[in-house]
């Protein structure tokens, strides 16, 4: 499984892919929207973006709305990390799109509860 | 800083007696983080000095048991049980003719358990007219509950955007329930060692991860009153890692896509 992480803070790039690397996913990462679409087209194998709203040139909304016009990207999961937390904006974001949305700051319990209701990390059932 | 056994082995007596929950040796860093708050909040220099003052004020004893039985929790905590309460057994109960729902949601702690039922009712069967006993033995969970905000990181847990976006209303920096799902739910002060609570019978109840607290004779007392109010046809749901065999063999699994729930034996 492959995700793409897009964010303009290399830190929080780390932080998110450190959490998908250890449930297995293969990480590849932009810094921005207009980046993170040049990575989806070298890379036709994208099953997760995780976006921050946020970024020069071009923003994870703007990225999303982009990246939906296309049909062969029609299966990859979109998911909101971001500081923006207004409800508006996460409607905004899922109309869009998206199909989750994290408010940071977050734990990496949050990242692996939201992909198992996704379908991308196995439920399992906890104590 | 480790605890000195006597302070464990009063706080241990203390909660059994109190709650019935069982504190097994090796449990004492859950006493020791959990008392912490308070007893740096009492102005003592570490939980050993605290519980000594415990010692002489049972006034204080309430908070102890409420600090050290309160679970966390979150938004349909693991997703497999909701899904077969959505997928199972609500339209079995809506086959049987039943069109109102009793739900009693035992040790609920802050109300995620109840409102996720909530939701779930609300999202996939709508025309059912739901009614939810959430009972704690806290009163600071319940009051909680009742009021049902919750800051950003609770709803980040465990609670996908489209549900939240759906059955919350956001207000500052917290997001509420929306009111017709919170005035589907009654808080209620409640010991499992006592009688059910009112409102039943009822047709499920969520007893989830309360057991694995217990004993065994505890755990037996607990699944009979349970039983008891339970309406003919009833389920009931508990956490993964419990089970009614070899404890009380009056109950049937009935296990699905990975999730079990129970049901009285017919003639037990």
């Amino acid at each position: 499984m492959k995700a793409l992480v897009i964010d303009d803070s290399r830190v929080m790039r780390r932080i998110v892919g450190g959490i998908l690397t250890d449930v297995g996913f293969d990480v590849v990462e932009a810094g921005d929207g207009k980046e993170a679409l040049d990575r989806l087209e070298e890379h036709d194998d994208v099953q997760l973006c995780c976006i921050d709203w946020n970024m020069p040139v071009m923003t994870g909304f703007e990225f999303v709305v982009e990246a939906r016009k296309r049909d062969e990207w029609r299966d990859i999961t979109l998911m909101m990390v971001t500081t923006e937390g207004e409800q508006n904006q996460i409607v905004r974001a899922l109309a869009a799109g998206a199909h989750e949305y994290v408010i940071k700051p977050f734990t990496p319990d949050i990242i692996i509860d939201k992909l198992q209701f996704l379908g991308l990390v196995e439920a399992k059932e906890t104590l | 800083m480790s605890l000195a056994p006597d302070t464990f082995d009063f706080v241990a007596t203390l909660v059994r007696q109190r709650s019935a929950i069982q504190l097994e040796k090796g449990k004492e860093y859950l006493v020791e983080s959990r008392l912490a708050p308070l007893a740096r909040s009492a102005g003592a220099a570490n939980v050993d000095a605290y519980v000594r003052t415990l010692r002489a004020n049972t006034g204080l004893h309430e908070q102890v048991v409420e600090a050290l039985t309160t679970n966390e929790t979150s938004w349909f905590r693991d997703i497999t049980p909701f899904n077969m309460l959505r997928n199972t057994v609500l339209p079995d109960l809506r086959n049987r003719g039943s069109r109102r729902i009793k739900v009693w949601s035992a040790a609920c702690s802050t109300g995620q358990e109840a409102y996720s039922i909530a939701m779930t009712v609300k999202d996939h069967h709508p025309d059912l007219d739901l009614s939810i006993v959430a009972t704690d033995l806290s009163e600071e969970v319940l009051a909680k509950g009742r009021l049902g905000a919750y800051s950003q990181l609770e709803v980040n847990r465990g609670l996908p955007a489209p549900v939240l976006v759906k059955h919350f209303v956001r207000k500052g920096a917290t997001f509420e329930i929306a009111p017709p799902l919170r005035q589907q739910v009654t808080f209620r002060k409640h010991n499992l060692l006592d009688q059910p609570p009112m409102g039943g019978p009822f047709d499920i109840v969520f007893l989830r991860n309360v057991l694995i607290y217990f004993d065994v004779a505890t755990k037996r007392d607990v699944l009979a009153r349970v039983r008891r109010s339970l309406a003919p046809g009833g389920y009931l749901f508990l956490g993964a890692a419990e089970t009614t065999i070899g404890i009380d063999d009056t109950w049937e699994r009935v296990h699905e896509g990975g999730s079990s729930v129970y049901r009285p034996r017919e003639g037990k």
